[in-house]
Formats: structure tokens, C-alpha cells, sequence
């Protein structure tokens, strides 16, 4: 069994090398048990090489990788029969109708049959598939392909799930839906580790998160405090500012960002400069708003496109 | 993660091939069915007229008694060839369903073992419906006929292994005409198929025996006709052989191309 205080994820100095071009470098972390665990960055920080190296697909470069205690090295095959991994692609098995994608996926963790008939049923029903049970996976819409993904991620009823953006391309109400069924997967203890783009996903799901880029780690901890710490409680986006403004800001040493025409002024609203920019600076077009994750994510890791 | 790892689990994915297959069995029956009989007709009834006998192993065959095993043979190569050329090829790369069997408990080895050993069980399929019609035309001896079977399995694991071994190091699906063009074909036309080996210069017996398929044909009219010009042994040997170094060859290839 299990103990307690074994971390589910626990990884140290961990990097992965293509060649002469390092993908991660040096990230240690842990997760505990029954914790959401975001993974933020752009496109190319090193999340899927953190992933892949988590079920034991990529070989680690060097540093250490233990789940529920279990070196990934040697361990992989009862660490895997232990996990879910729902990866990026659609990799639904296209031959396979909806029931058989989960009933064949449940062959490939040795599940009786009387046992892989029960949790499909469980899980058609959970993600609301079963009036599509013997479709093929080309007829399903997009939010149907994520859910019944989920649905096969939870087959062999695993301890811990990796999500690599679950929600991408996902319409609004799809991508609530998938929410709503993680969150109540989190009250049945499932530990979850995410990687995702979308930053209002990570702050409403991830109890704890890291935002890396270019391979490293550049902060870790709970959305909150990320948020107060990095951009402040609340925000004052203006066009077009004019001088004065800008003169005002910097003599009072405002937390800010200029950009092109428009200038972000992270204010903590404590000393009331906030209402003093709204009546002096702010006849029109100026947009008041509370800090978001999305701010602490672009700050720290820069605005310019990366591919 | 060991370099070699492999347990029984494989048969899931060999059981999974079998649920696809199944739900349109009866089109992949037709061509193992029709394709040898075409053959027969065009070849066996039309050529044989112009042909006359063929003296084989020291003995007069019509030519459609002497193509016939060889037939069995060849479709035993094509299924196995085509079921881990193209059809591994469209699942690994464009249903990516091998890398969701990569985050279950199935390791590479297991995947890609499945994978030949399917193409080996079509080729045993293939063999079975194939003695079927030429013991209806009277060529076939039993019961030592029934061992067409298994050896109908041995080929298939040897050309599946060789077709597995190019789908671990093709660019892309239309580069398979390249092994389809250089091997494959000049296999078919030039393993004792159509014409009898010991009738070719020294060089062109050379070239024969490094063929497998010049060695499953000679097994294939053993086993149906009693009848051989070469080593049953040898040709079993150089088979097993060919099989093992490319089961190999192909795991490498894979685990280069999958394994990131």
C-alpha cells in the first residue's frame, strides 16, 4: 500500500537532451496526492518532454523520476498499469467503435472482461457518451473525441492522470464540461497533473502550478498568490497613454508594462493609486480589471511569439 | 527501461487487429480467396497451353501443378509483407494508436511483436484458404498437406519482420515503393516461382538461395507435393534465421523512430 507522505510525483534535477538542444534543464518537483498540478508555458518550454518522461515513453537525459515511490527506469510497466495518460493528439483508435475504443484499451491492462464491460458502461455514462456507443470515432463532434479520451484515460481506474491540454480546440460549453467532471473526479481523490494553454483552465482547476520556459522552471506555487505577487490585485489597461501618465508612473514606481500603444499599470490597490489614475489619467477608454494568471504569465515569459 | 522486454500482454494487441479485422472479414477474405485463382486461371490455364511440362525435382508437372505451391507462397509473403508495411504504417503514424499503447502498460517490444505476429496469422489465413482450393484441384497430398499451415505462420513472421523492418525506417507511406520495387518484386518473379531454379546458370541458383522466398516455395511444394530440389532443413534453417535478424533489426528501427 501506499503511504501517505510518498509523493505521487516526486522528480530531481531532471533533463532531457535532443542532441546539442536541451528541452528541459534541471526541473525538480512533487506532487502529492490528491493535488492539481498545472504546467504552464509557452509553446516549446519543455511540458510534453516533462510528460513523456513521467509515463516512461522518453528516457530522462539524466536526473530522477519516481511515481508512488517507483523509480520510472525499472518501474514503468506497474507505473503506468497505475496511471492515465491523455495525450495532446486524438489517438482514438479510429477502427474501433466508441464501446470498443474503451473495451480494447482495458485488454492492454489485463482487465477481466467482466470488469472492462462494467467500467465502460460506468464511463460512457459519466462523460454522457452512451448514446453514441457504437458510433465510429469519425462521427464524434470534437468535445465528444475529448470526452470519450477522458473516458479511456480512466479505464484501468487510475490513482493519477496526466492531461496534456486536455481543452485545446474544445468550444466553451465543451471545455466547462470537461472542468465540471475533473473537478468532481478531485473529490473523489484522483491526483492530476495538467498541462494546459489556456490560463483561466489553470487557475480555476490547479490547486499549485509551475510556469517554465526555454526548459526551466521560473515560478512555482498556488494561482493567488502567483497573481498578488506577480501582477497585483488589480489592473488598469489604457490606449494611447499620454505623457503625464507615464511621467506620474514612473515617479511613484507603478508596476507597468508599455506596449505598443497601451500601457498595463499592475496596481496593489491598498494605496488607492488606482482610483487616483481612474480620476487624474482616465477620462475614456481605460479598462479596470483584477489581475489574472494570464498577466503573471506574460510578464514572465515576455511577449514575443515563439515559433 | 530493459533493452528487451517482452511478456504475453502483446497478444492484446494482437487480439485488438483481430476485433478490426473481424468487423470486415468477409472483404479480407475475398482477395486471399480470388487473387490465387486469378493466377491459376490466367498463368495455369492460359500459359500452360504454350508451356506444356515442366520437369521439377526430376519429375513431369503440368505448369499449373508447378505454379500452384509456389502461389500459396507468394500470397503467404504479400499478406505479411503489406499487413507491417502499410497497415502498421497507417496505425503508427497517422492513428497514432501506438503511441496510446506507449502510455499503458505494453511496452515496444510488445506492440511491434503483435504487430508481425498478426501479419503472420493473415499469411497463415492466406496459406489456409489457398491449400483449400489447390487440394480441390488435386494437388495437394495429405496429410502432410496440413502443414502448410504452420509453415504458412514461419513465412509470414519472416517477411512480416522484414516489412516491420522498413516501416521503421521509411520517411513516408509512399516510400514503400522503394523495398515493394527492389525486394519484394524480384522475390516474386525470381524464387523458383514461375520457372524451375535448377534450369538457371550457377549465379542465378546463388541468387535463388539467398531469396526466402525461393526457400518457403521449395517448403510449400515439399509439403503438398512431396517433392523438393533442395534441404528441407536448410530451407527451414535459413528461414528461422531470417526471420530472427529481421524481428531484430525491425525492433531497433522502431524504437529509433518511436522512442523520443
Amino acid at each position: 500500500m501506499m503511504k501517505a507522505d510518498i509523493p505521487v510525483i516526486e522528480a530531481l534535477d531532471l533533463s532531457k537532451r535532443f542532441g546539442s538542444f536541451t528541452a528541459v534543464q534541471d526541473v525538480s518537483l512533487q506532487v502529492e496526492k490528491g493535488e492539481f498540478f498545472g504546467l504552464l508555458g509557452p509553446n516549446g518550454a519543455g511540458k510534453t518532454s516533462i510528460i513523456r518522461m513521467m509515463y516512461g515513453f522518453s528516457p530522462l537525459s539524466s536526473g530522477n523520476m519516481k511515481l508512488f515511490g517507483l523509480d520510472i527506469r525499472t518501474g514503468w510497466r506497474e507505473i503506468r498499469s497505475k496511471i492515465g495518460v491523455c495525450q495532446q493528439e486524438n489517438t482514438l483508435d479510429p477502427d474501433l467503435s466508441v464501446e470498443k475504443n474503451l473495451l480494447v484499451f482495458a485488454g492492454y491492462y489485463k482487465m477481466s472482461r467482466k470488469k472492462a464491460v462494467r467500467r465502460t458502461d460506468e464511463l460512457l455514462d459519466f462523460f454522457a457518451l452512451n448514446h453514441k456507443r457504437q458510433a465510429q470515432v469519425s462521427q464524434l463532434s470534437g468535445g465528444m473525441v475529448r470526452r470519450l479520451m477522458l473516458a479511456r484515460t480512466l479505464i484501468n481506474d487510475p490513482s493519477l492522470i496526466i492531461l496534456d491540454e486536455p481543452t485545446t480546440g474544445l468550444d466553451p460549453q465543451s471545455r466547462h464540461q470537461v472542468w465540471d467532471k475533473l473537478r468532481d473526479l478531485r473529490s473523489k481523490g484522483l491526483t492530476l497533473v495538467l498541462t494546459t494553454h489556456y490560463m483561466e483552465e489553470a487557475a480555476s482547476l490547479c490547486d499549485r502550478l509551475i510556469i517554465m520556459d526555454r526548459g526551466r522552471i521560473l515560478v512555482e506555487g498556488n494561482p493567488e498568490e502567483l497573481i498578488s505577487k506577480y501582477a497585483g490585485a488589480s489592473v488598469v489597461e489604457l490606449e494611447n497613454p499620454g505623457e503625464d501618465l507615464k511621467t506620474f508612473i514612473r515617479e511613484k514606481q507603478i508596476r507597468h508594462e508599455e506596449l505598443m500603444n497601451r500601457i498595463i499599470i499592475y496596481t496593489d490597490d491598498s494605496e488607492g493609486l488606482g482610483k487616483a489614475i481612474r480620476e487624474r489619467f482616465c477620462p475614456e477608454k481605460c479598462l479596470f480589471r483584477s489581475g489574472t494568471l494570464e498577466d503573471v504569465f506574460l510578464r514572465l515569459t515576455g511577449r514575443e511569439l515563439r515559433e | 527501461m530493459k533493452r528487451f522486454d517482452l511478456s504475453l500482454l502483446f497478444l492484446s494487441v494482437w487480439k485488438r487487429n483481430l476485433i478490426v479485422y473481424r468487423r470486415i472479414w468477409k472483404v479480407n477474405f475475398m482477395v486471399p480467396l480470388f487473387e490465387p485463382l486469378f493466377y491459376l486461371a490466367a498463368f495455369g490455364i492460359g500459359l500452360s497451353g504454350l508451356i506444356g511440362d515442366v520437369v521439377y525435382a526430376g519429375q513431369d508437372l503440368s505448369y499449373i501443378q508447378f505454379i500452384a505451391p509456389a502461389l500459396l507462397a507468394t500470397s503467404v509473403m504479400f499478406n505479411a509483407f503489406f499487413e507491417t508495411t502499410f497497415s502498421s504504417f497507417v496505425r503508427m503514424y497517422y492513428q497514432k494508436t501506438f503511441d496510446a499503447m506507449l502510455s499503458t502498460p505494453l511496452s515496444l517490444e510488445e506492440v511491434i511483436t503483435a504487430e508481425i505476429v498478426w501479419g503472420a496469422t493473415m499469411s497463415m489465413l492466406a496459406a489456409t484458404i489457398i491449400l483449400f482450393i489447390i487440394s480441390v484441384l488435386g494437388f495437394v497430398v495429405y496429410p502432410w498437406g496440413l502443414l502448410v499451415i504452420p509453415l504458412g505462420f514461419l513465412g509470414g513472421l519472416a517477411f512480416g519482420s522484414m516489412g516491420m523492418f522498413f516501416t521503421g525506417i521509411v520517411p513516408s507511406i509512399n516510400m514503400f515503393n522503394l523495398p515493394m520495387f527492389l525486394v519484394v518484386t524480384p522475390l516474386f518473379l525470381f524464387s523458383g516461382t514461375f520457372f524451375p531454379v535448377s534450369g538457371l546458370p550457377f549465379w542465378g541458383q546463388y541468387l535463388a538461395g539467398i531469396s526466402p522466398l525461393y526457400h518457403l516455395v521449395e517448403l510449400t511444394r515439399l509439403l503438398t507435393m512431396g517433392i523438393m530440389e533442395s534441404s528441407p532443413f536448410i530451407s527451414i534453417a535459413y528461414l528461422t534465421g531470417f526471420a530472427l535478424v529481421f524481428y531484430f533489426l525491425a525492433i531497433r528501427a522502431m524504437r529509433k523512430r518511436l522512442i523520443k
